[in-house]
């Protein structure tokens, strides 16, 4: 392995880029200076933590330390979800339907890939286990949040037709069906690009990083196939559980509609 | 004889409608008018159990609560006033085909199942809607408005078939109109609901 280490001089001649647009955008009357500034260095300190802790991680290789990071994550990005939806549910469902369908898919399909792909020792170790889940969670967190804001607003839309289709009868699976299954799509369409155009017209980021440290590319590209597919895996069952589950949610014992259950979107 | 009600309608509360009390015998139909936004379709939506409610329904014996909601929704039918369609061709809203004598009946044309939804006026496509309903053979229809858009010629033919269809299969109506002289023609008895309460008229 032969890192280039990086010193704070050269990321601060990087940084020159974000404030030369923040310069232009104040310039222009864009407006988005503030935001620029701020998200920027966010991630710098967001990523210089996440960096301390992973260091320290993995030295100690606790599985207790692995379960706590791995449960701050998913909370956050169930809130992110959450926070994404435009009618989101009220009370607990509103946190619980992206949160769970998140721990069912991004989890099983780490734990999948660290047990019978990777073979880690232990299966937990953090160096593995952290940043896998990490490109799944992000990936699926994407697909659920688009695919329920998608079938919220569409049933809140369609909600007419939903009711006409359940007066003459239908159950509510086959009431709602047309917008679960555009939700599902929808949710499931960022993923199906990436892997069509990887390669070709981008180079995913994991794989630029894996190269850009001394791997060798084949090797690198393994990965990235594996990474691929389990992202494409925790997105999809994630958006379809989470559909579903807010699909039936949307509906009471009675099988009638119940768009009371969402929260007005404000403006 | 008067048979056994065949629709009942006990206590029923719906928002700001209620509580009302009706019984609808086997084979005979009720009319019901009043202002817009007196919550004649809140009353409808309320009967066909598409909104929470107190109080219940009864068909003969058998009790809204007691059943699933698709299934008691297909032998209690609600007919909205604005049809409503999600596929691009008429003929695949139809589950169980549809009755080509009712289709001469309402002067629609064979073709109609083969038509585009997109392209049918809104009266064609209330008069399918009137039929998509029927096919499911329901015992008794709430009824919205069901000639709303149709011209004269058009309420007569969906009056005549509603009133072979009732007798036929002693179905009970419940008919929402704001037509005086349409009530006259098929109502059995009629309410005024105005205040959340029905008022007797004869």
């Amino acid at each position: 392995m032969n890192v280039i280490a990086l010193s704070p001089l050269d990321l601060a001649v990087a940084a020159l880029l974000i404030v030369a647009l923040g310069g232009l955008s104040l310039r222009m009357h864009i407006g988005v200076e503030r935001q620029l500034l701020v998200s920027a260095a966010r991630s710098t300190i967001q990523l210089f933590l996440i960096g301390l802790v992973l260091k320290v991680l993995f030295e100690s290789a606790q599985p207790v330390w692995v379960a706590l990071l791995t449960t701050v994550m998913l909370v956050v990005a169930g809130r992110e979800v959450m926070v994404r939806q435009k009618r989101r549910f009220v009370g607990c469902w509103g946190f619980g339907v992206g949160t769970l369908s998140m721990f069912v898919s991004a989890f099983a399909v780490t734990v999948m890939a660290l047990l019978l792909v990777i073979g880690t020792d232990p299966w937990y170790a953090p160096q593995y286990a952290i940043p896998l889940l990490g490109m799944v969670l992000g990936n699926t967190m994407n697909g659920i949040s688009l695919g329920l804001d998608r079938l919220t607003q569409d049933a809140t839309q369609r909600r007419q037709i939903i009711e006409s289709r359940l007066a003459l009868g239908q159950d509510w699976q086959r009431a709602i069906s047309d917008s679960r299954r555009e939700a599902i799509r929808v949710g499931m369409i960022p993923i199906i690009n990436a892997m069509s155009a990887a390669g070709i017209v981008s180079l995913p980021g994991m794989m630029t990083g894996q190269i850009l440290a001394g791997t060798p590319p084949v090797e690198a590209v393994k990965y990235q196939i594996l990474v691929m597919f389990l992202i494409a895996g925790g997105t999809g069952f994630g958006t379809m559980v989470a559909v579903s589950l807010a699909a039936r949610r949307l509906f009471d014992e009675r099988q009638r509609l119940r768009l009371d259950r969402l929260r007005l979107p404000k403006n | 004889m008067q048979a056994l009600p065949s629709l009942r309608i006990q206590q029923l509360v719906t928002l700001h409608v209620g509580p009302i009390d009706l019984a609808i015998a086997a084979g005979e139909c009720v009319c019901i008018h009043g202002a817009s936004g007196s919550g004649k379709s809140l009353l409808l939506r309320a009967i066909a159990d598409l909104d929470a409610h107190r109080g219940d329904a009864h068909l003969d014996a058998t009790a809204c609560s007691s059943l699933p909601g698709p299934a008691w929704r297909r032998t209690v039918a609600l007919l909205v006033a604005e049809s409503q369609w999600w596929c691009e061709r008429v003929g695949d809203h139809f589950d169980h085909g549809v009755d080509a004598a009712w289709m001469e009946q309402l002067g629609l044309p064979d073709a109609a199942l083969d038509w585009q939804v997109a392209r049918c006026s809104t009266g064609e496509r209330q008069r399918l809607a009137l039929l998509r309903t029927l096919m499911q053979a329901p015992a008794a229809l709430l009824l919205d408005e069901p000639t709303g858009n149709l011209d004269q010629d058009s309420t007569r033919r969906v009056e005549s078939l509603l009133d072979a269809y009732r007798q036929q299969r002693q179905a009970a109506l419940l008919w929402v109109s704001h037509d005086p002289a349409q009530i006259e023609r098929v109502a059995h008895r009629s309410y005024l609901l105005d205040n959340g309460r029905l008022h007797g008229l004869r």
